[in-house]
């Protein structure tokens, strides 16, 4: 069947794009690569044998661990563990913790978390677990008086990320985990957006569990950490060998845990770059597009987010759309419309937010990275606007140059019947 | 990133009729809610004839809800509005090379839109009947209330049943979850309870309903689609795992047995086919050997140019029996729905033979001539 055939929507150039989903995923620094390549080849080892192959494995990924404690600022290196992706470190984490307290019933995360958070606490309602979901507003800000109240002797763990992947909006997780502290309640967070981004300084936080990416800061992907305070109580999801100390059994990925030590050491040489250069491409897009692109606007909370994150709301036209016509220029981005997650539903954090379905299914995440260049940022700031206008021409919602609820005459609103 | 025809693509890049027609005195407004599209439909009509002489659309909405605006246009310009208004989905979609089986809902859109439009032209109200809830099955785009409805109106228990009745499920199984989740709920409602591994009830003598199930064995369906053997594989596992069928009474692969016990054959839509085909048998005279190939020739040439349009055929290569043995070519081998395919064309034979047979892949003849 036709409809199945493969790169039917591909830009015909690979690689010659604008890539500005590094929120979805990044390239693999090059530096990255040629760290990991050996591993595939000489560097074949077992990390766990007795012997000169193995030993020369075990050694690359106790460099690796180093390399995250560093970019962490954990205060031990056997406070990393190595895990398969950000997916498997949040499962890891709840599931250890209401399994390590099987007394306590209750879970409090917050309504705009990642799916690998969001699905499992859903899951665990099933098993008979209550689950408290934050609420945000417009912004995408939390209560935390809110917070407060809930935190109890019921709880088994707070989940909260550090940053959300759409918005880039920050949580104020280091504060979170003290109040968490203060109840005798775990505190984890998914930092998979943050880490490598904003510097992080766990020792002197009271965050017990963190999860991050590899494949989220230029290391490949299939590659996790959780970070597991020394004395957090832990059960493993998986059993079996003694690897990570028993924390995560099955032989370790080492060629992919050699590139995530890489990938780290460089995202600290780079923490500066993220806030300066990044920071500052991104302000210029955003501002860019605002300048000239009517009824657009910011969503999530602008003067405290990642430096690399625009999440704007094109107003009366449809994401999926944007991204095929700027995808046709090359530009890659991505968008909280239902049609391009494959579910049909809108974006939840969107939702969450309260804006308006007109505007949420409009959203364009643009997600920059270190390697993002200002003559790139030019470019898009020069195609976004003919793309909106391209699409509004053919939007009943749109009147010439205005929304069409703003004109006059009785055909101007559009009210359609709805299923 | 949605796999769309070349054809899809053209609408959507240069959309036909777009914008709204200048003396237009038909005008359609629908949307959805739940997936967040709109459509606007303005109509010139010829009061005379009731020809569509102008039609142009405006859109908010997707790739495909775009390009399904643009194609119906274009199929309704010229066509009187009874005409118009028997443009199937379907006919959108095929206009369009076809539409991801989770982007169909856009073509619905399209065709709510012109309802509206000949409603508002004939002074009539419309109002859309048709709820759409989370997508479950993304195999067959089957949403939540389909199913849901379905369970109600049928006293659905199973996971098999609620497949047989609505395809969800029949696919890759990734969303067996979700229709026991479903199921679990609707029967709690109804004071029942969803027992997932209840154990076949006692097998019915003969097993109708073995003619018209889906002839994938259900170990095989764990995997997603892409990572699923080629289908024809899996048929020849299913053979290969049950007695081939020779008669009527045939011992169905594990997957089905369950459900042929578990639906009462008289309910289940399977075995209304597998009745009529029988109660046919009966009725109507046995046909000659000769005669009896050439219908199942007739059958597969009728079915050809529905398979050629998604380039795939599909071609009868021998008969033994109540095996009909044939050749899936082009888009059809390999593809996910391959296997329903089949089924369809089986379903399709038997109807047109008045008489059980089996339809297989050309593969697995080696097995069915071994036992
Ligand atoms: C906030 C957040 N958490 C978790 C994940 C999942 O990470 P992974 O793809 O490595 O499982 C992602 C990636 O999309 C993310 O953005
Ligand atoms: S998703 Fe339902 S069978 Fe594949």
């Amino acid at each position: 069947m036709n409809t199945m055939s493969p790169t039917s929507m591909s830009s015909d150039q690979p690689n010659t794009g604008i890539y500005l989903d590094n929120n979805a995923t990044t390239m693999v620094s090059p530096e990255v690569v040629e760290a990991m390549l050996p591993y595939f080849s000489e560097q074949f080892g077992n990390a766990s044998s007795m012997h000169q192959f193995g030993d020369r494995v075990g050694r690359a990924i106790k460099t690796a661990r180093q390399q995250v404690q560093a970019l962490l600022g954990a205060e031990l290196d056997s406070e990393i563990v190595f895990t398969s992706c950000g997916t498997e470190s949040d499962s890891t984490a709840i599931l250890s913790a209401i399994k390590a307290q099987p007394e306590r019933r209750e879970i409090i995360t917050t309504v705009v978390e990642h799916p690998a958070v969001l699905s499992l606490c859903e899951h665990l309602e099933k098993d008979g677990y209550s689950v408290h979901r934050l609420e945000v507003d417009g912004q995408g800000r939390l209560d935390l008086a809110h917070y407060q109240s809930l935190l109890s002797e019921q709880v088994a763990i707070v989940s909260v990320m550090w940053a959300n992947n759409e918005t880039g909006t920050l949580f104020p997780v280091e504060q979170m985990a003290e109040m968490a502290q203060e109840a005798g309640v775990m505190f984890h967070t998914d930092a998979v957006q943050a880490v490598g981004k904003l510097p992080i300084d766990l020792k002197t936080t009271a965050i017990d569990m963190l999860s991050l990416s590899g494949h989220k800061l230029h290391a490949p992907k299939g590659i996790g950490v959780l970070y597991l305070r020394r004395g957090t109580r832990f059960r493993p999801l998986l059993r079996g060998g003694h690897q990570e100390r028993g924390r995560r059994a099955g032989t370790e990925n080492s060629a992919s845990i050699v590139a995530l030590g890489k990938a780290c050491e460089l995202a600290q040489a780079h923490l500066e770059t993220e806030r300066t250069q990044v920071a500052a491409l991104r302000d210029r897009l955003e501002q860019g597009i605002l300048d000239v692109v009517p009824n657009s606007f910011v969503t999530g909370d602008p003067s405290n987010r990642l430096p690399n994150t625009s999440n704007i709301a094109f107003e009366f036209i449809e994401g999926e759309a944007i991204l095929l016509l700027l995808n046709k220029l090359g530009i890659a981005a991505s968008s909280g419309s239902a049609c391009t997650s494959g579910s049909l539903e809108p974006s939840h954090v969107m939702r969450a937010m309260g804006i308006p379905f007109t505007a949420a299914h409009g959203t364009t995440r643009f997600s920059l990275s270190r390697y993002t260049t200002a003559e790139e940022i030019e470019r898009v700031i020069e195609a976004v606007p003919p793309v909106v206008a391209q699409l509004r021409k053919l939007s009943p919602y749109w009147d010439q140059d205005r929304p069409a609820t703003e004109g006059q005459g009785h055909q101007a609103s559009f009210q359609p019947a709805y299923a | 990133m949605w796999d769309y025809s070349d054809t899809v693509k053209e609408h959507f890049f240069n959309p036909r009729n777009a914008g709204a027609v200048a003396d237009s005195n038909a005008i359609g407004e629908v949307g959805s809610l739940s997936c967040g599209d709109a459509l606007r439909l303005t109509l010139k009509v010829d009061p005379a004839s009731e020809t569509i002489l102008d039609a142009g659309f405006q859109t908010f909405g997707c790739g495909s809800a775009i390009a399904s605006s643009s194609a119906l246009t274009e199929i309704i310009k010229g066509m009187t509005l009874d005409q118009a208004l028997k443009v199937s989905n379907q006919d959108i979609a095929d206009y369009l090379d076809g539409l991801p089986p989770e982007k169909m809902h856009c073509s619905v859109m399209g065709r709510e839109a012109l309802q509206s439009a000949v409603a508002n032209y004939r002074g009539e109200v419309w109002s859309d009947d048709h709820a759409e809830g989370a997508m479950i099955c993304k195999c067959f785009a089957v949403d939540e209330v389909l199913i849901e409805e379905t369970i109600r109106a049928n006293s659905l228990s199973s996971v098999e049943e609620v497949s047989n009745y609505t395809k969800a499920g029949g696919g890759c199984s990734a969303c067996h979850e979700g229709i026991e989740t479903i199921l679990a709920r609707v029967l709690t409602e109804q004071g029942r309870s969803f027992q997932p591994s209840a154990p076949p009830a006692k097998a019915p003598e003969r097993q109708r309903v073995a003619i018209g199930m889906p002839l994938m064995p259900k170990r095989d369906q764990t995997s997603a689609p892409a990572e699923q053997p080629s289908a024809s594989a899996t048929v020849v596992a299913a053979v290969a795992t049950a007695p081939p069928a020779i008669s009527a009474s045939v011992a169905p692969p594990p997957g089905s047995a369950a459900l042929a016990a578990a639906s009462p054959a008289a309910t289940s839509p399977a075995a209304a086919t597998a009745n009529k085909a029988e109660s046919g048998a009966k009725a109507r005279p046995q046909l000659s050997n000769l005669a009896r190939i050439r219908r199942i020739e007739q059958t597969i040439e009728s079915i050809r140019p529905n398979l050629q349009r998604d380039h795939g055929d599909i071609e009868l290569i021998d008969v033994d029996g109540k095996n009909v043995f044939v050749k899936m070519v082009g888009a059809c081998s390999g593809c996910q729905l391959a296997a329903v395919t089949l089924e369809g064309i089986q379903e399709r034979i038997c109807e047109d033979l008045g008489e059980l047979v089996r339809v297989l892949p050309e593969q697995a003849m080696a097995f069915a001539q071994r036992a």
